[in-house]
């Protein structure tokens, strides 16, 4: 009997065994990954699938049993006949019109404030800066009622003021992101130009803001997004169908329900596009923004 | 810089009056201190941001605490009630109990659910794996979809008869699926799967987080000989900390906030299960047009969401781990 060599047989035998384990289990783990990845994302999918498939089915097939997931015949008329119901191109120049003045509104107000804060020293700073901060975290129903109340004397009401107004005079949220980049841009930089003669505001202009374009850019894509989603406050403000956006417009649509499921659905889709175009083309900037702050658009 | 030279120097021109309007408080005044025209400035620069917080925020805030004390509606005018609508609130309004209890089962049901899932989604995009960047566009794409287009779509996927999770329910054999928004027990339910669809913008806050945590902490970990899970316990979990903390606090408030889909998908119903603290709110200062009584749900509101923020806030200091932080 031989046993020593029996034992380091074993032995080889059983490293081997273990060695090999760990591979395939490296393999294993690998693939269950990707698979779980890969589901996940395909449940992520689903609702937006289910939404264009639906806006190109004929009225029959929207609710058919067991769904029909491609249909036959692609309905394109679904998205030419509401679009002219409800007038959804006014929507969108509505819509279009608005982002673009809030956005050029809050770039304005909420650069030169952020400014300050980064850069200017004057009595108070801690203080002024504090409203901010606390500002960011206050549930805007607080201030609701009053604003409305305040607004709606002005005759603000189905203007587009009330949404226009408060963001032009600054945003907490932007007012707080930009001034956390211009902190990051060099104060040597400033103090060239200032012995060049530059004045405060020429430092601002010519230094902090040319090398601010991605917050910028950032301040700009959340700025469009958010107006473009938002619902509440052109619920309460907008009452007539021509001052309307597009999200409140879709809302009506969807509420006179004409019977077309379908057309709903590729008013939906339109209404979606637009975002994801921005956001496709924004991509890394939006990505960086959010990352940079922590909060979403 | 291939800027035409007539276009810069119109711009410098504009740029020389706007310093001039700018400046002319401090000339006016005729000080010429540079210290007190730094600050003059200063205070220029930030004059819009003061009037929309005096006015907007301090002001409105002010107002709006006193109009809870007060009735005030279009036909009364204001009068005085002192803590009356309180009062009501809590103990005459049968709707109250309910938006508040409605709320909080969403927020305790939907905050941990979604705050998990963008971990779990996160870790698995953080592993290296083919095509990283398109899931992780996959998985953020939902949130950048409007309420009110999630809620037209979501409505569509619950419909009881024809939507596509009843159809699949009925696929794998299960008989009498729930009517989701159309039933008082599952329109919640459906309002909390619901939500899970926009964990997208927690991943990416994760992911960031992740990034962060330096590898030689992994190296050490392994070296003295901690599995993958013991990795994930002892170094991801700690300094992923602060993001988990971030992002609570974040959805707390935003799930107390929820509006639009109980407002689209079923009007506060069916039997008022899903009524939130918004939708009230907005019945009584916009339908009903009782301003007062409106505001006081608006205090309540904020005090909830205030005392939630500092609870999370305390609770921190026991699982919130900060580099730099000394050990106790």
């Amino acid at each position: 009997m031989n046993v020593p060599s029996e034992i380091t047989m074993e032995r080889a035998r059983r490293l081997a065994v273990e060695r090999w384990l760990l591979l395939a289990g490296q393999i294993l783990g690998k693939i269950g990954v990707h698979l779980i990845v890969i589901t996940g994302a395909f449940f992520f999918t689903l609702p937006f699938a289910w939404m264009v498939s639906t806006s190109l089915k004929q009225g029959a097939l929207v609710f058919r049993i067991p769904p029909v997931w491609i249909p036959p015949k692609l309905i394109w008329s679904n998205y030419v006949i509401p679009w002219t119901m409800e007038n959804f191109s006014l929507f969108y120049r509505n819509t279009a019109i608005i982002c673009t003045l809030c956005v050029l509104g809050t770039m304005c107000s909420s650069t030169l404030v952020a400014y300050a804060f980064a850069r200017l020293r004057f009595p108070g700073r801690g203080i002024v800066f504090l409203t901010v901060l606390a500002s960011l975290m206050l549930p805007g129903q607080v201030t609701l009622i009053p604003t409305y109340v305040l607004f709606s004397r002005l005759g603000w009401v189905d203007t587009w003021l009330p949404l226009i107004v408060p963001t032009s005079l600054g945003s907490a949220f932007h007012i707080f992101l930009l001034r956390q980049y211009f902190m990051t841009i060099s104060r040597e930089l400033d103090d060239a130009a200032k012995i060049d003669g530059c004045s405060l505001l020429g430092i601002f202009f010519r230094i902090i803001l040319p090398l601010s374009r991605p917050a910028l850019g950032v301040v700009g894509i959340f700025e469009l997004m958010y107006w473009w989603n938002n619902f509440f406050t052109p619920l309460i403000y907008l009452n007539r169908p021509e001052r309307m956006t597009i999200s409140i417009g879709l809302r009506m649509f969807q509420t006179r329900d004409e019977g077309h499921l379908e057309w709903t659905m590729a008013m939906t889709v339109l209404s979606v596009i637009p975002l994801i175009i921005v956001f496709f083309i924004a991509q890394r900037r939006f990505i960086q923004g959010i990352v940079l702050t922590g909060i979403k658009g | 810089m291939n800027r035409t030279v007539p276009g810069a120097i119109a711009e410098r021109e504009a740029e020389g009056v706007l310093e001039r309007v700018l400046a002319l408080p401090t000339q006016v005044i005729g000080w010429r201190k540079p210290a007190t025209r730094e600050a003059i400035f200063a205070y220029v620069c930030l004059s819009p941001w003061i009037v929309h917080f005096v006015i907007l925020i301090a002001g409105a805030m002010f107002v709006s605490l006193f109009l809870s004390f007060t009735k005030t509606d279009l036909l009364t005018g204001t009068k005085w009630l002192g803590l009356g609508n309180y009062k009501h609130l809590f103990f005459e309004d049968p709707l109250f109990p309910q938006a508040l209890k409605v709320t909080a089962i969403y927020s305790f049901g939907s905050v941990p659910l979604t705050t998990t899932l963008a971990l779990l989604i996160a870790l698995m995009l953080n592993q290296n794996i083919k095509l990283r960047g398109a899931w992780r566009t996959l998985y953020y794409m939902p949130s950048i979809v409007s309420g009110v287009a999630v809620s037209i779509i979501w409505a569509w996927m619950f419909n009881p008869r024809f939507g596509l999770i009843n159809a699949a329910l009925k696929g794998i054999g299960i008989a009498n699926p729930p009517r989701w928004i159309f039933s008082e027990e599952w329109a919640l339910p459906a309002f909390i799967l619901m939500s899970l669809w926009g964990a997208g913008s927690n991943m990416l806050l994760y992911l960031a987080g992740l990034q962060g945590i330096p590898t030689p902490l992994y190296d050490a970990a392994k070296v003295d000989g901690a599995n993958a899970f013991q990795r994930l316990l002892n170094v991801t979990l700690p300094m992923l900390s602060p993001t988990i903390f971030f992002n609570l606090i974040m959805n707390v408030i935003g799930s107390f906030q929820i509006f639009t889909q109980s407002y689209i998908m079923t009007q506060g119903g069916p039997n008022n299960a899903t009524l939130t603290m918004v939708l009230f709110l907005y019945r009584k200062a916009f339908q009903q047009f009782r301003h007062g009584y409106a505001s006081s749900i608006a205090w309540v509101l904020f005090g909830i969401i205030m005392a939630l923020t500092l609870l999370v806030l305390r609770s921190s200091a026991l699982w919130v781990y900060y580099e730099g932080e000394l050990a106790k």
